[in-house]
């Protein structure tokens, strides 16, 4: 009973969430625009109460929640109008159903009648335009017992009913099948012997991936805990969903697993794209074709009594074969989360932070004792060290979020767009469970919105184009999301046209971007797109063309210390490439010195560092120093002489020059005497108790405990124009006089 | 009454101070007082978080030469303003037995460098004379709230907002004009 009353609290907390879910839905439920997403989220919400209410045993509630849902089902299935009253009464009905969720979870019965007005409401719209024979449900009064709604078209509900199918389902309802396409759903039972037979199931995960577009979903909740685990025996299995041509069948499907078909259970389900025109017909009831095994028995809970397809239902959808267990994956997965305040976490990443420092600075200090004494002391810190590194791992990873948040946004936007523009565009997308801190999240929206949206418009063709040159008339953007040595890569491909290179050119060079008779390379003319008050758009459309996108999208990248880059191939299409760090809390800097004092530069900022030589620095019309790097004179600025620095080595051919670039892309050559190594630095505010200042981006503190400022690589070269613009350097001044020598030629 | 304690043994206290503490009444409060040079300052004992011995900074660019540079203390990175310098005795030469007295203005935290504490004194409202009128370019009497004189000593008093207040903008006009170059000169 102790388990029973611990899946409550989960349930009561997850029911919580959900009406959020559906009151939110509800609020955006607008007359007249029905979207079908909001609906099915709406509808999933009330469902997954009702469901785990059944579980419980608290039959007024699910017997509300069953009225309630099938309002939601009319909507879905379009009989059911959307007017103000209705999301009035829909609001209502949510509102009641929360107070039945507080009534049983106090265990008291609700006060008879509690649902009587709001039920003859509901069933008021119902009788208005609903078609649809469902069957009455019992009136609250006379509570029928749980059993009742076990004919229920899915039984999805969030704790005790079948995660594995409910997860295939619930992508059938978000989104459509392609057409031309199969959707199939292949839920693979391996038992757990399968790896003693020679047999590799990734080896069949990745042959299913041959045949489409596979999305896999692992289960893990037959894995049994660490002590009981024995290595060599399988405990995992698979769902598969697979968007594959209309020339895969069943046997192709089939001859994956030809090798394992005795070990393990295989069922194989397929749903056709949707049929055209008819709007009111449910277009997720997937098309059972074949269950190749007897219903799987659940691993992880034995006890359950195996259900036969059979006894399940009638209808279509419910034939889908489901093995039991995959519940519990999803109880272990909701009653193992917490929700808690930004601000204690954010409070934490800090403290973590410090201890970063001075576990840094403690070993800075260790480094000096005499080598071979306090042997034990050294492998004590070297433990600290990896110990503080996993924690900041794991604090760094509290915050991170997967980019499934962003992404989620995107089949909406490309629906839109590719309404405006009149073209067929089909999104897929990979990764979402990509984690990137919460920041980083936030701020990728715009950039990606803007991405997308230029790719369909630019990008991809119309339909008829594309037939013409021999592609499928629907254009495909590919966006998707992946780690990579510490760093976040999101890349969005289309299989348009790609970049109409003569076009940019002409178009660069017309807008004064690019001198007339100046040869690019292919890349350079790519990237020449990224250039503020550029856009090929012969026209100026809703979506872009207005020649701010893509630099700003530049700019957003940068701000968060990424970078973009384009890979295009003519009549073959583009690639787009961020690539963005994990946390904005941590920045990977090279540290240099000038004089007594260090900086910190942003390692993407950084192209290179050299030591020129004499016969590449020239003076430019007395004002400032030029270096000649790979065939292009760059400006030389000296960090000592834009920030007043004694000490410093003035000569460029004795100091060093990290050649830098802004956001923008120009270039400069930041002179410093020396580059003292590659670091991750915890970023701190210079503005929190004191101000911003020119070409300081912000502060951190090194491992000595000493503060040392962030270069802000733009600012600086803000600074050295003003310094060009002043009058001439006063004579009396040593600062000034110092780079006098480097302004000769040697 | 734990800070000042605190303040107590940092400041290498004499006896009365305890005395001053304890005779605080409603008409009085609490300075911190310190030492620059041959002169002594007083700060409202309220505004100041703690007394910490000097410690390297870290030099920012561009700014007139009271602001010594910023300091981590304990993950935060505060700047610290040279009270001598700032009267226009020139910047500190500092040694470890120089003091930063950490202030809290506002929102914000900020160091003082000064020579060291030298008392805490409770002073009663009545006994704080007006500054007189100072010129010469030197002292901008606007942040002294006046002038207090304990047994043969005067102790001038700061207005800690006023002063950082004055100071942020000539800060900035300080950058707009980059003085890199005059600055060295």
């Amino acid at each position: 009973m102790e388990d029973l009353s611990r899946f409550k609290q989960t349930y009561f907390d997850e029911s919580a969430e959900l009406l959020e879910v559906a009151e939110a839905g509800l609020l955006r439920l607008t007359p007249g625009e029905v979207d079908s997403d909001e609906v099915n989220a709406i509808f999933r919400a009330v469902h997954s109460i009702k469901g785990g209410g059944g579980a419980f045993g608290f039959t007024e509630l699910v017997a509300f929640a069953h009225e309630f849902e099938t309002v939601m089902d009319g909507v879905r299935n379009n009989t059911v109008p959307v007017t103000t009253e209705l999301v009035d009464t829909l609001i209502r009905a949510n509102d009641l159903l929360g107070q039945m969720l507080a009534y049983a979870r106090e265990g008291d019965p609700a006060p008879a009648g509690t649902t009587d007005g709001t039920v003859a409401a509901l069933r008021r719209h119902l009788s208005g335009g609903a078609p649809q024979a469902q069957a009455p449900a019992p009136v609250p009064s006379a509570p029928a017992p749980a059993p009742v709604y076990a004919d229920d078209e899915d039984d999805e509900a969030g704790l005790f009913g079948d995660a594995m199918a409910a997860i295939a389902a619930a992508r059938a309802e978000e989104d459509p099948v392609p057409p031309g396409k199969l959707r199939w759903t292949i839920v693979f039972r391996p038992r757990s012997d399968l790896l003693m037979s020679g047999n590799e199931p990734a080896f069949m995960l990745r042959a299913l991936r041959r045949l489409g577009d596979a999305t896999v979903e692992c289960h893990t909740d037959a894995l049994p805990t660490l002590q009981n685990l024995e290595a060599e025996l399988l405990h995992l299995s698979w769902t598969v969903t697979l968007i594959a041509d209309a020339d895969v069948d069943l046997d192709k499907i089939n001859d994956v697993f030809e090798f394992v078909a005795d070990d393990c259970d295989i069922r194989i389900t397929a749903e056709a794209p949707p049929p055209v025109s008819s709007g009111t017909s449910p277009v997720t009831d997937p098309v059972p074709v074949a269950a190749a095994a007897p219903p799987a028995v659940a691993v992880a809970t034995p006890e359950a009594p195996p259900k036969t397809p059979g006894a399940d239902a009638p209808k279509a959808e419910a034939a889908r074969p489901r093995p039991n267990g995959g519940g519990a994956e999803h109880a272990g997965l909701t009653s193992h989360t917490i929700r808690v305040d930004l601000d204690k976490i954010d409070r934490l990443v800090n403290m973590v932070g410090e201890m970063v420092i001075t576990q840094a600075m403690i070993a800075e200090h260790v480094r000096e004792l005499p080598p071979g004494e306090f042997q034990e002391l050294l492998e004590g810190l070297e433990q600290l060290a990896q110990h503080t590194r996993e924690l900041r791992e794991s604090v760094m990873s509290i915050r991170a979020q997967p980019v499934s948040s962003v992404f989620s946004r995107m089949p909406r936007l490309v629906r839109e767009c590719a309404a405006t523009t009149g073209k067929e565009v089909q999104l897929v997308t990979s990764g979402e469970t990509t984690e990137v801190d919460k920041t980083v999240v936030e701020n990728l929206v715009d950039p990606l919105t803007h991405m997308i949206r230029n790719s369909i418009d630019h990008g991809l063709e119309g339909p008829e184009e594309r037939e013409r040159v021999g592609k499928p008339r629907a254009g495909t953007v590919h966006l998707s999301a992946q780690h990579r040595s510490g760093r976040i890569v999101i890349e969005i491909t289309d299989n348009g046209r790609g970049i109409n290179r003569p076009k940019v050119l002409s178009k660069a060079i017309e807008k004064g971007l690019v001198q007339p008779g100046a040869t690019l390379s292919d890349e350079e003319i790519d990237n020449l797109i990224f250039l503020p008050g550029f856009s090929t758009a012969d026209q100026v459309s809703n979506l872009s063309g207005r020649g701010v996108g893509m630099d700003v999208v530049r700019r957003n990248i940068t701000s968060l210390g990424g970078r973009i880059g384009v890979y295009s191939t003519p009549g073959e299409g583009s690639r787009f490439v961020l690539s963005l760090p994990l946390t904005l809390a941590v920045l990977d800097g090279m540290v240099i010195s000038v004089g007594e004092e260090r900086f910190v530069l942003p390692l993407t900022n950084i192209v290179e560092s050299l030591r020129p030589k004499a016969a590449d620095l020239h003076g430019l019309v007395g004002k400032c120093d030029v270096m000649m790097a790979r065939g292009e004179y760059v400006r030389l600025v000296y960090l000592h002489q834009l920030f007043g620095i004694p000490g410093a080595v003035a000569d460029p051919t004795r100091a060093l020059v990290v050649l830098v670039e802004t956001e923008d892309g120009a270039r400069l050559g930041l002179v410093v005497d020396e580059v003292l190594g590659q670091q991750q630095v915890v970023i701190k505010s210079l503005e929190a108790n004191f101000r911003r200042l020119d070409g300081v981006a912000a502060a951190t503190i090194l491992g000595d405990g000493r503060v040392a400022l962030i270069l802000d690589v733009a600012g600086l070269r803000e600074m050295s124009r003003h310094m060009d613009s002043r009058a001439p350097r006063p004579p009396s001044s040593p600062v000034a006089a110092l780079p006098a020598p480097a302004l000769e030629p040697v | 009454m734990s800070s000042s304690t605190a303040l107590a043994t940092v400041g290498g206290t004499r006896t009365d101070a305890r005395n001053d503490v304890m005779a605080v009444n409603a008409a009085e409060e609490q300075y911190v007082t310190f030492t620059v040079g041959s002169e002594e300052y007083g700060v409202n004992i309220l505004s100041v978080r703690e007394i910490r011995g000097w410690t390297p900074e870290s030099r920012l660019p561009n700014l007139p030469d009271y602001v010594r540079g910023v300091i981590n203390l304990r993950g935060i990175i505060i700047p610290i303003f040279d009270l001598r310098a700032r009267f226009g005795g020139g910047a500190t030469s500092v040694t470890k037995r120089h003091v930063v007295v950490v202030i809290q203005v506002g929102e914000r935290t900020r160091g003082i460098l000064v020579d060291a504490i030298s008392d805490i004194l409770a002073i009663g409202h009545d006994a704080i004379k007006p500054p007189p009128d100072v010129d010469g370019g030197m002292v901008d009497a606007e942040y002294l709230s006046g002038l207090y004189t304990a047994d043969d000593r005067m102790v001038t008093l700061l207005s800690v907002e006023k002063l950082f207040s004055v100071e942020n903008s000539e800060l900035d006009s300080a950058t707009k004009a980059l003085p890199a170059l005059e600055r060295a000169s």
